[in-house]
């Protein structure tokens, strides 16, 4: 219990004078996804029905691997940004700091990971 | 944090059911939360049966009855009774809006069911607590904010610019929006929710207003304004058929404007 007028309590610490920048990378990313989804599932969709030398013939020349790659670390960073926002929703205290630690941690990981493997079979 | 059910003091149980009206042939059946701080017991939802052919036309005319003819006790606020005090925002049918503007008739189904705006601690019966609601509507500086000397008449505005205020001022802070938003549910003790912050655009939207810049660095943050994820509940709710998440879309686009 703390003797708080309304307006104290609506005021709160004040604006932490951030935001305008994750909303804005939300949009880019948004927009670079519409072109490079598609671009993803074709070039993916084109390495179907091939055998293993096929396939890193395929993802060894440049565009397959770059859209790959592209799609790769914008597809896991918006997903990042989208998902901090939804911890941000429903999580809160202590909790929602240590979440939002494993959320990042886990999405580098990821791109890690699979820049690793698209190297491995492109170069 | 989110909440998946109500705390155990605030489950609702079956309430009284008040007798049909004799000799009536049109009979509507309401169903209306009831909640007393005084009696230590848990809400209920009470039955009510009403004449419609001896009965107004809107939703408020029914409480009205109701309270004047069957219990006395039931609690609701109201005082215009044409959509502009904002006062007897409650829900109605699972949509929130004005009691006085929306029609009985309006009400699918049967049973019209109303309960008070959604989310917000209960003062009595269909009555929330706004406190936190009004201080957050003050903490936008809702008024004209300059620094140029006063004009020796008015501060003018063209036509133009005028126009531009259209669709803002016309908000009656019935907090219709505000309680309907699942953002303001969640972090409504940051979040500004719809309603401020349309209230906050009409402000920076405005030719004469100088403290434009002020008000966009207030809402410069994740909770007060960035909560706000485009749902569309709030325009899509509002009595008076305004459009809070486009008021806060443009907050957005100016926050861009000037940031990048």
């Amino acid at each position: 219990m703390r003797y708080l007028t309304d307006r104290k309590r609506a005021q709160g610490l004040g604006a932490g004078r951030e935001g305008t920048h994750h909303h804005w990378q939300a949009m880019v990313s948004s927009i670079l996804l519409v072109f490079l989804v598609p671009a993803f599932v074709i070039t993916f969709a084109m390495g179907l029905d091939s055998d293993y030398q096929e396939v890193i013939a395929f993802y060894s020349q440049p565009l397959p691997a770059l859209i790959t790659g592209i799609s790769l670390v914008v597809i896991v960073l918006h997903l990042m940004n989208e998902a901090n926002v939804a911890v941000e929703d429903y999580v809160h205290g202590a909790a929602e700091k240590l979440t939002l630690i494993a959320v990042k941690a886990f999405s580098y990981t990821l791109i890690a990971v699979g820049l690793f493997a698209l190297a491995k079979i492109a170069l | 944090m989110v909440e998946f059910a109500l705390p155990k003091n605030s489950r609702i149980t079956t309430g009284k059911t008040w007798p049909k009206p004799e000799g009536a042939k049109n009979v509507r059946k309401f169903q209306i939360y009831r909640w007393n701080p005084d009696d230590g017991k848990n809400p209920s939802v009470d039955t009510y049966f009403i004449d419609m052919d001896n009965c107004g036309p809107m939703i408020l005319d029914a409480l009205i009855k109701i309270k004047n003819e069957i219990d006395p006790t039931l609690t609701f606020r109201r005082s215009c009774r044409e959509g502009i005090c904002g006062s007897c925002a409650m829900n109605i049918g699972g949509i929130n809006t004005l009691a006085c503007i929306y029609g009985i008739d309006e009400v699918k189904g049967g049973t019209v069911k109303i309960y008070p705006l959604p989310h917000m601690p209960v003062v009595k019966d269909l009555i929330p607590d706004l406190t936190h609601f009004y201080a957050q509507h003050a903490s936008i500086m809702p008024w004209l904010e300059t620094k140029t000397n006063r004009p020796a008449k008015e501060w003018k505005q063209s036509i133009e610019d005028r126009k531009k205020l259209d669709g803002l001022y016309e908000c009656v802070m019935c907090a219709s929006c505000s309680t309907s938003c699942p953002s303001y549910w969640w972090n409504g003790d940051r979040y500004l929710g719809p309603a401020a912050l349309l209230h906050a655009y009409r402000w920076i939207i405005d030719s004469r207003d100088e403290a434009t810049g002020e008000r966009l660095d207030e809402l410069e943050d994740p909770f007060k304004l960035y909560r706000c994820h485009t749902i569309m509940n709030c325009a899509k709710t509002c009595p008076k058929g305004l459009n809070p998440a486009g008021a806060i879309a443009h907050i957005k686009k100016m926050m861009v404007d000037r940031a990048v």
